[in-house]
């Protein structure tokens, strides 16, 4: 039996999930397919807009790279201006250049990402009373501008005035909470701050993961005797001072997390946050599994572990089908119209060799220099041409070959896999896969829009 | 009466010569800008060498390498992986010069094998079905790390003072000869002794460059125009050891044809051009191209390897003739002793220049032996009869590594990396959680290396191996930043995390495809997304006005949290 719908969405992340949720919305029936889900436990949980505008290198001019090392104050004193922290994603909008995906669509694809965003993560997310970004502090040590963030989060925002503890925990060594109230205070953050690593789960294998700290919180499990909540409030408590909230890596639980943080509260008698954490992120699990049940309340069916291996066209202009591949029998999926959606180079939705990078599925053209040393410049923190690798979209999120003409007839693209965005330095990720993902969902449902 | 002799150049050269003055009696100081093994050293390619590569071109340095690869084998057996090594001959390459090859290992005494392509085949699976035959020479592998800390070490035993961090900024010149050495310290020795700043003069009554590359540097603060032949060479580095044997391609002009297993990995180079400045060269693509095309024609799968790194290292090389050199390739491994009292005028002053790392005892004889000679002292050369410290009992080298604050990347994973320390170290008060995944680096052996080299990354990196793995830091280096904090503030454990971050990053980019620019984004994702590190207002990123954001809705938070 033909396997058939009218819209397919190539890609599990953030983008796929939100693009055919757009497109269902829009009455087309949609089917997902994926090789694995989102990246998203490597991420924040954070939903960010647009926190800075970073200057843009001019491009190197045969610039030589040697063997002299340069000090790390002096790339660091080096590096282009930003505008930002932006108070508003879109007052640095009008700012970036004409080929960000933002210039391409215009704010308001982004305040229709953020409004199908909230209405998915429903309370599980704030930040929607305001165009404000929040300011957040997470394992860097450092605040970061957002526009979404967990609720979890919430009474960690460095505009928040109250006196503020972080714990750590000493088996954990992402980061030490002494030394991340040392740092926010260098950030002159405005309120007083303190830092403790405790003793907690100490039972536990030395390298125990994050996921292990959650699971004991979310059951209660005892642990040496005591349950955990207990035990951590014990531990706690004696480093809470004057202050009135406590911020914890963000590990207190997972399902029932609102009800962990809110009887580490009472015990303690102060507001409790989460810090958002690197892989395996908690923050991101969780929003990956709302995102996965939101997709399933809208009807769309969806496949995981299912590669989409290549494509049929017999014109070269309108796919007719995808290959996925379903554990080594390759098996064609139809569609009147297709979404890519396969992330960039962390989530495999571009590829490189030595010679060039590619998008692998449908060779989208990924508009990119000849010399890979061109591909980089010399301060990892600089205005890498790499982080904004991808293909190039038009304004209906179609993408365009090295012409300037659509590649196919039929064929979308949203998320990472799309170019033009450092979306790591602007602070824009999300903005980015949630923007794109709105108009390439709308209009593959409906193209006639 | 005592003399007393300062030899410059903490590399191997300069380590096995403060070993042989030593053992024959001289007061000796020896003076390192950086740690041991941080010039040429400690960016080789690991290689010794049978001589076979010089069998043909250079048959001087042949000999040598061949008899000091037997001396290396009896004194420093534990510094050695017996790999042995193919000269492999592929469809088209001449037979006239694999005869050639042949004919000359004979005349060098290099022992040599011919074999089939079959059977190279049977012994190296992934070679190139091209194979037509090969020549099995005594080729190795060798830790310049742990050679070059096991000299150090004999030096101290016999009496040698050594200062690492100790750059040398002057020779002291009084009537045309050299009767010191002006020191400024770039930071505490290895025994934690002096500051950064700090200047000091050493007086000596003789003094031997053993400075390889900067030799011409160094001469020139003596007033001596030495002028070396340096030239540049690309490692590349894989994450997976796919031979075992050293492979050479038997060609007559084999720039960049060595493929050399250390431990889980393979080295793939090296090239051979000319610089001007070793500390200032251009590292260049096509020369990790030229690494990969000539290692995969031999052994096709190692294209297909993950590249992790790639580094540079300057050869010391010297020409006697440079009028009849025509290309840096042609410049001879053979290494010189140059008086300066004879050459220049300038008493007191000794410059052992070129050479191979294989090569590095003889050097250190000849240089010594011509200190002798000048200050009429008889005494006969031992290096050659006692083994190095640790040659019977591993440990007693890895404990003077670990004096010496440093760590062996080779040796690192396949031997107990603390040996007698082990209890010492890894028995800590508190949980002792891995904080290196990728190279299974746990807190008390970072804290131990933080004890020992301070807020240091790049030291801590090499005591431990911490951040040299496949992610190259972008999940452990503010681990590692964090590790460093309360031992020292947070300001100085930030600048740790940006330092080490930045250092990753300039061997990291010279293999940006694949795999490798996947990790580099996602440690771009992790580090400028997340942590905000590019835009830090922490330490001088762009300032911040808290009250315009969002400060979120506390008191609905306060209600909803505390309403039961």
């Amino acid at each position: 039996m033909a396997i058939e719908s009218e819209v397919l969405v190539v890609g599990g992340g953030l983008a796929g999930i939100t693009s055919a949720i757009a497109a269902a919305r829009e009455g087309a029936d949609v089917r997902l397919v994926c090789h694995k889900r989102t990246s998203l436990r490597q991420a924040s949980g954070l939903v960010d807009g647009l926190g800075y505008v970073p200057a843009r290198n001019e491009p190197r001019e045969a610039a030589e790279i040697t063997q002299r090392r340069k000090d790390f104050r002096t790339v660091r004193a080096e590096r282009g201006s930003y505008t930002g922290p932006l108070v508003s994603p879109f007052e640095g909008v009008d700012e970036l250049p004409a080929d960000h995906p933002y210039s391409i669509l215009g704010p308001e694809a982004l305040r229709e990402g953020l409004a199908l965003f909230d209405e998915l993560t429903g309370d599980m997310y704030r930040g929607s009373h305001t165009e404000r970004n929040a300011l957040v502090p997470t394992f860097g040590g450092t605040v970061k501008p957002t526009a979404r963030y967990p609720r979890a989060v919430e009474a960690g925002l460095a505009s928040d005035s109250r006196p503020m503890a972080v714990v750590g925990f000493r088996s954990l060594v992402d980061f030490d909470a002494r030394m991340v109230a040392d740092t926010l205070e260098l950030a002159d953050v405005p309120f007083a701050v303190t830092g403790a690593e405790v003793a907690f789960a100490e039972a536990f294998p030395d390298d125990a993961k994050i996921t292990r700290f959650a699971k004991a919180l979310e059951h209660d499990e005892p642990i040496d005797g005591t349950p955990a909540r207990q035990a951590l409030a014990d531990a706690v408590d004696p480093h809470v001072g004057e202050a009135e909230r406590v911020g914890f890596p963000a590990l207190l639980g997972d399902d029932n997390t609102a009800a962990v943080r809110a009887d580490l509260g009472d015990r303690l008698g102060v507001d409790v946050f989460e810090i958002p954490m690197g892989p395996p992120s908690l923050l991101g699990l969780r929003l990956e599994d709302r995102l996965y049940e939101a997709l399933d309340a809208e009807g769309v069916r969806f496949q995981t572990g299912t590669p989409v291996v290549g494509y049929e066209s017999s014109d070269g202009e309108r796919i007719e089908s995808v290959v996925v591949d379903h554990k080594g029998r390759e098996v064609p999926y139809h569609a009147d119209r297709y979404i890519l959606a396969t992330g960039g180079f962390v989530g495999k939705g571009l590829d490189s060799d030595r010679q060039r990078v590619e998008e692998p599925v449908f060779g989208c053209h990924v508009p990119h220099p000849e010399d890979r040393y061109d591909w980089f410049v010399d301060d990892a923190f600089g205005d890498h041409p790499y982080a904004r690798f991808g293909v190039r979209p038009d304004a209906s999120m179609q993408p365009l070959d090295a012409d300037g003409k659509p590649e196919f007839t039929n064929l979308y693209a949203a998320g990472s896999v799309v170019g033009g965005a450092d979306v790591a330095r602007e602070k824009s990720a999300s903005g980015v896969s949630l923007s794109t993902a709105v108009v390439a969902g709308r209009m593959a449902a409906d193209p006639t829009q | 009466m005592t003399h007393s002799v300062v030899v410059i150049g903490g590399g191997a050269t300069g380590t096995g010569t403060a070993r042989d003055l030593a053992m024959r009696g001289f007061d000796v100081t020896l003076v390192e800008r950086g740690n041991l093994t941080e010039g040429t050293t400690g960016r080789t390619h690991g290689h010794l060498h049978s001589g076979g590569r010089y069998a043909v071109s250079d048959q001087e340095s042949a000999v040598d390498c061949m008899q000091e690869n037997r001396i290396l084998h009896r004194i420093a057996g534990h510094c050695i992986e017996d790999t042995g090594g193919l000269f492999v001959q592929l469809e088209g390459d001449s037979d006239e010069y694999f005869e050639q090859k042949l004919q000359g290992c004979a005349e060098c005494d290099i022992p040599t094998e011919v074999i089939s392509g079959e059977e190279a085949r049977r012994q190296e699976p992934h070679l190139t079905k091209r194979v037509e035959r090969a020549i099995r020479v005594p080729d190795g592998a060798i830790d310049p790390f742990r050679l070059c800390v096991a000299n150090a070490a004999d030096a101290v035993d016999h009496g040698a003072r050594v200062e690492t961090h100790a750059e040398v900024v002057d020779l002291v010149v009084e009537d045309d000869r050299v009767t010191g050495v002006e020191i400024e310290r770039q930071g505490p020795n290895y025994l934690g002794e002096g500051q950064e700043g700090q200047t000091e003069i050493i007086e000596a009554d003789y003094v031997v460059s053993a400075t390889g590359a900067w030799a011409g540097q160094l001469a020139a603060m003596a007033g001596v125009d030495l002028d070396m032949a340096i030239s540049k060479g690309a490692m590349v580095v894989t994450n997976v050891r796919q031979v075992d044997t050293v492979i050479n391609r038997c060609l007559p002009k084999g720039g960049g044809d060595t493929i050399i297993p250390h431990e889980t990995t393979v080295l793939l180079g090296a090239n051979d051009d000319p610089v001007e400045d070793p500390d200032d060269y251009p590292e260049e693509q096509w020369e990790v191209d030229m690494m990969i095309d000539i290692a995969s024609e031999m052994v096709p799968i190692v294209s297909e390897a993950r590249m992790i790194r790639a580094y540079w290292g300057v050869r010391p090389l010297y020409d006697p003739n440079p009028e009849s050199t025509k290309e840096s390739g042609d410049v001879t491994r053979n290494y010189f002793v140059l008086d300066h009292a004879e050459r220049d005028g300038i008493e007191g002053f000794t410059s052992i220049v070129g050479g191979k790392l294989t090569t590095y005892r003889e050097m250190a004889e000849s240089a010594t032996d011509h200190v002798c000679d000048v200050l009429g002292v008889d005494a006969t050369c031992r290096t050659h009869e006692e083994p190095l410290p640790g040659s019977s009992d591993i440990s007693v080298l890895e404990d003077r590594m670990d004096t010496f604050g440093l760590r062996s990347p080779i040796a690192r994973r396949s031997k107990q990396r603390l040996g007698d320390r082990a209890p010492e170290v890894l028995i800590t008060e508190g949980p002792n959680p891995t904080v290196c995944e990728c190279e299974a680096v746990t807190r008390a052996e970072v804290q131990d290396a933080v004890d020992e080299v301070g807020a240091d990354p790049n030291g801590i990196r090499l005591r431990t191996r911490a951040s040299m793995g496949n992610c190259q830091g972008g999940l452990c280096s503010h681990r590692i930043s964090a590790e460093i904090y309360p031992k020292h503030d947070a300001i100085t454990a930030r600048d740790a995390l940006d330092q080490l971050y930045q250092e990753r990053w300039k061997g990291q980019r010279h293999t940006l495809w694949g795999r490798q620019l996947s990790q580099a984004m996602l440690n771009h994702l992790l580090h400028a997304t997340t942590m905000n590190h590019d835009a830090d207002p922490a330490v001088g990123g762009p300032g911040v006005d808290y009250d315009a954001f969002d400060s979120g809705r506390t008191d609905a938070i306060a209600e909803e949290i505390h309403g039961d």
